[in-house]
């Protein structure tokens, strides 16, 4: 699993600052009866690359699809830029369109080309006018090393290149935060080294992540906390270097056992 | 092992493939005789053609174009092809086809649904092709107001007072939206049009119109028929049951009770009752509800009818569209901080449209069949009229030419409709 393991990697930009991008306290979500996350406790400096990791089921995904409210928490309090977020319509726009959110499936929009689904939701959320989102789509299409698939459709593309164009479409909306649900698990693996390139890159200009994900490579090398969770609850967190070689809890070995045994 | 060692020291040169590949011969043979069983059936379905042409290409050319009655046209196809020759009789066609066409509209005005005609065409194209600029679209939006005018007549001040109603409503969302908030906006913007409407564009209109006579000379909804009236309810019922679809499936959809609750029932009583049945409450009941000396169009009565019916088919149909979209798609929208109106219309209902395509035009070609229906509340629309013809003295008797060419211009209209649904499927193609 650890496709991203021998790259050098520059830390050097990879500044964590004292402030506080994203604040969690309490926080508990239920569906239906069944508790899924529970009393969740988590504060997300800026500039921080934190990777989430657990077994399946165990509620990671649904944490952070909770940070942008496509899951709604039903106690406790989650704050991003310093905005509550709450069932406020307002909120959870302003929210939104603060953070940037990958998805496993691309979910890039198939009735448009991958400019238009560049410059979409800059035109009619940000209104910027067309031919600067053309502009800043383009920009950061060359950045994710795709300007020539402009014109095409996300069908004609390759399941890496449309991952690229997702993180592009992201970036077009110019987020402070991204969130990053599982981003290369429906990939193949020849294609997983240029989605993780294109990460490691934001990684490297400041970004703050917050990245669910199996690459234990990618962890190792970008992130400066790794969190593991089970059964809705954080188990354990700390530094990539002290999680991998001296994991403290029993669930943590079994875990890290499972996943870097074969 | 060196014998499993290969080098090409020479590249081929492209060739053309042997003749029996390619051309009519090679085209016969796949689909044609491919196999028994296929030849067979080949053959069998050309003796099928052939009988059926044998049986009915004489009475098609046979046939007489002059005759004034039933009677004398048998005479003259016997006169010119022999005693035993049967033919056609196309002359009830000829003599009647304006009948067929406009119904009793008075003829001196038939330039009016001609230009009516023509205008709609042109108000359409630039929805049905993206070639066309875009401005004509405005022309588009115009259209109800000035095909109105120009088939029922009156004073023009009437469309204009109507549209007025729009442009209030226009007015109440943007100007009042900053003042009283969004949903206050959204109140206003459809009180104050209906308020409009029902007390003040009436007698606004009938004022100007004592100002500045202008106008066409008033016709009323009895005298439409024909293809004339065929068309007028089916492209209003076409036009109108599109976004109502889209709004009801929306609505059935929705998070909030009382509007999803509104919608089912709306669209599965709609749903479970018969056409013709609304259609009886349309002509006959629907006045006993309104205030007595209320006159309510019969002609609008039934668009409004039918329009209500095949809303609530479309709706389940673009449900259907709806719930085919992976949750990402809604997910996605959602994630770059659109809200629900800009994902529906941005990213949501392309795509249901697209998908529920084949079975929306399903739904139109339906409807305008469907507008038939109204001979039997007594409307004149070409069944309607065909009856009325085979009633006179002169054309007793007389079936299949009528018939034939009722079925005929229906099914230009709608192998029209289908073959344009097929363009639209190709260009939205945005796979491999």
């Amino acid at each position: 699993m650890s496709t991203a393991v021998e790259r050098e990697v520059d830390r050097s930009q990879m500044k964590v600052s004292d402030e506080v991008a994203i604040q969690i306290t309490n926080m508990n979500k239920w569906f239906g009866a069944f508790h899924v996350l529970r009393d969740i406790n988590l504060t997300v400096q800026r500039g921080e690359r934190i990777v989430v990791c657990g077994p399946s089921g165990s509620g990671k995904s649904t944490l952070i699809r909770c940070i942008n409210a496509l899951e709604e928490h039903q106690d406790g309090h989650i704050s991003v830029d310093g905005t509550e977020l709450s069932s406020d319509l307002k909120n959870i726009d302003k929210i939104r369109s603060e953070v940037g959110m990958l998805f496993q499936h691309f979910n890039l929009f198939p009735h448009l080309s991958i400019l238009d689904n560049c410059t979409l939701a800059p035109i009619w959320v940000r209104k910027t006018p067309k031919k600067e989102a053309e502009e800043i789509a383009m920009h950061y299409l060359t950045k994710v090393k795709i300007p020539e698939q402009a014109d095409k459709f996300p069908g004609q593309l390759s399941g890496g290149q449309q991952q690229r164009v997702a993180i592009a479409r992201s970036l077009c909306m110019q987020p402070r935060i991204m969130l990053f649900d599982e981003p290369t698990s429906a990939l193949d693996p020849e294609m997983i080294k240029e989605v993780l390139d294109t990460m490691i890159e934001l990684a490297q200009e400041g970004m703050t992540m917050i990245v669910v994900t199996h690459e234990m490579g990618f962890a190792r090398q970008v992130a400066n906390r790794v969190i593991f969770m089970d059964a809705g609850q954080i188990v354990e967190q700390n530094e990539p270097e002290e999680f991998f070689n001296n994991p403290k809890s029993d669930r943590t070995k079994l875990f890290l056992s499972q996943i870097l045994g074969h | 092992m060196s014998d499993v060692s290969y080098v090409r020291t020479k590249m081929l040169d492209e060739m053309a493939p042997p003749v029996s590949q390619v051309g009519p011969i090679r085209w016969a043979r796949e689909n044609l005789f491919s196999s028994v069983t296929n030849s067979v059936l080949t053959l069998l379905a050309i003796w099928f053609i052939y009988s059926l042409l044998a049986a009915t290409l004489p009475w098609i050319v046979f046939s007489s174009f002059s005759a004034n009655s039933l009677g004398e046209c048998r005479t003259a196809i016997r006169d010119a092809y022999g005693a035993d020759a049967t033919g056609a009789c196309w002359s009830v066609i000829r003599e009647r086809y304006l009948q067929l066409l406009f119904g009793f509209y008075p003829s001196e005005s038939y330039w009016r649904p001609i230009l009516a005609l023509v205008l709609m065409l042109v108000a359409i194209g630039p929805i049905l092709f993206e070639g066309l600029p875009r401005k004509m679209l405005i022309f588009s939006g115009l259209y109800p107001f000035v095909g109105f005018f120009l088939l029922w007549g009156g004073t023009v001040w009437l469309p204009v007072t109507i549209l007025l109603g729009f442009v209030i409503a226009y007015f109440a969302t943007t100007m009042l939206g900053k003042v009283i908030g969004s949903l206050g906006a959204v109140i206003a913007a459809i009180l104050l049009p209906v308020i409009w409407w029902l007390f003040l564009a009436g007698p606004v209109a009938y004022g100007l119109h004592a100002i500045v006579p202008i106008g066409l000379v008033p016709i009323e909804s009895a005298r439409f028929g024909g293809f004339l009236l065929s068309i007028v309810i089916g492209v209003t019922g076409i036009v109108l049951s599109l976004p109502i679809g889209v709004l009801l499936a929306l609505g059935r959809r929705s998070d909030l009770f009382v509007v999803r609750t509104i919608c089912i029932g709306f669209i599965e009583f709609i749903r479970g009752v018969p056409l013709i049945t609304l259609l009886f409450v349309a002509s006959t009941l629907l006045n006993y509800f309104l205030p007595p000396g209320t006159t309510f169009d019969i002609v609008l009565r039934v668009m409004i009818m039918v329009t209500l019916f095949s809303s609530a088919y479309m709706a389940e149909v673009i449900r259907g569209g709806l719930a085919a979209l992976p949750r990402g798609q809604y997910e996605a929208a959602n994630a770059l901080g659109m809200d629900y109106w800009k994902s529906m219309r941005l990213i949501i209902m392309p795509q249901a449209l697209k998908i529920s395509i084949p079975s929306i035009v399903g739904i139109f070609i339906g409807l305008f069949k469907d507008t038939t229906l109204v001979s039997i509340i007594g409307l004149m629309d070409p069944l309607g009229l065909s009856t009325a013809i085979r009633a006179n003295a002169a054309w007793n008797g007389i079936v299949w030419e009528l018939y034939g060419f009722i079925a005929l211009m229906f099914f230009i209209f709608c192998f029209s409709m289908s073959r344009y649904s097929m363009y639209l499927e190709r260009k939205l193609q945005t796979g491999h």
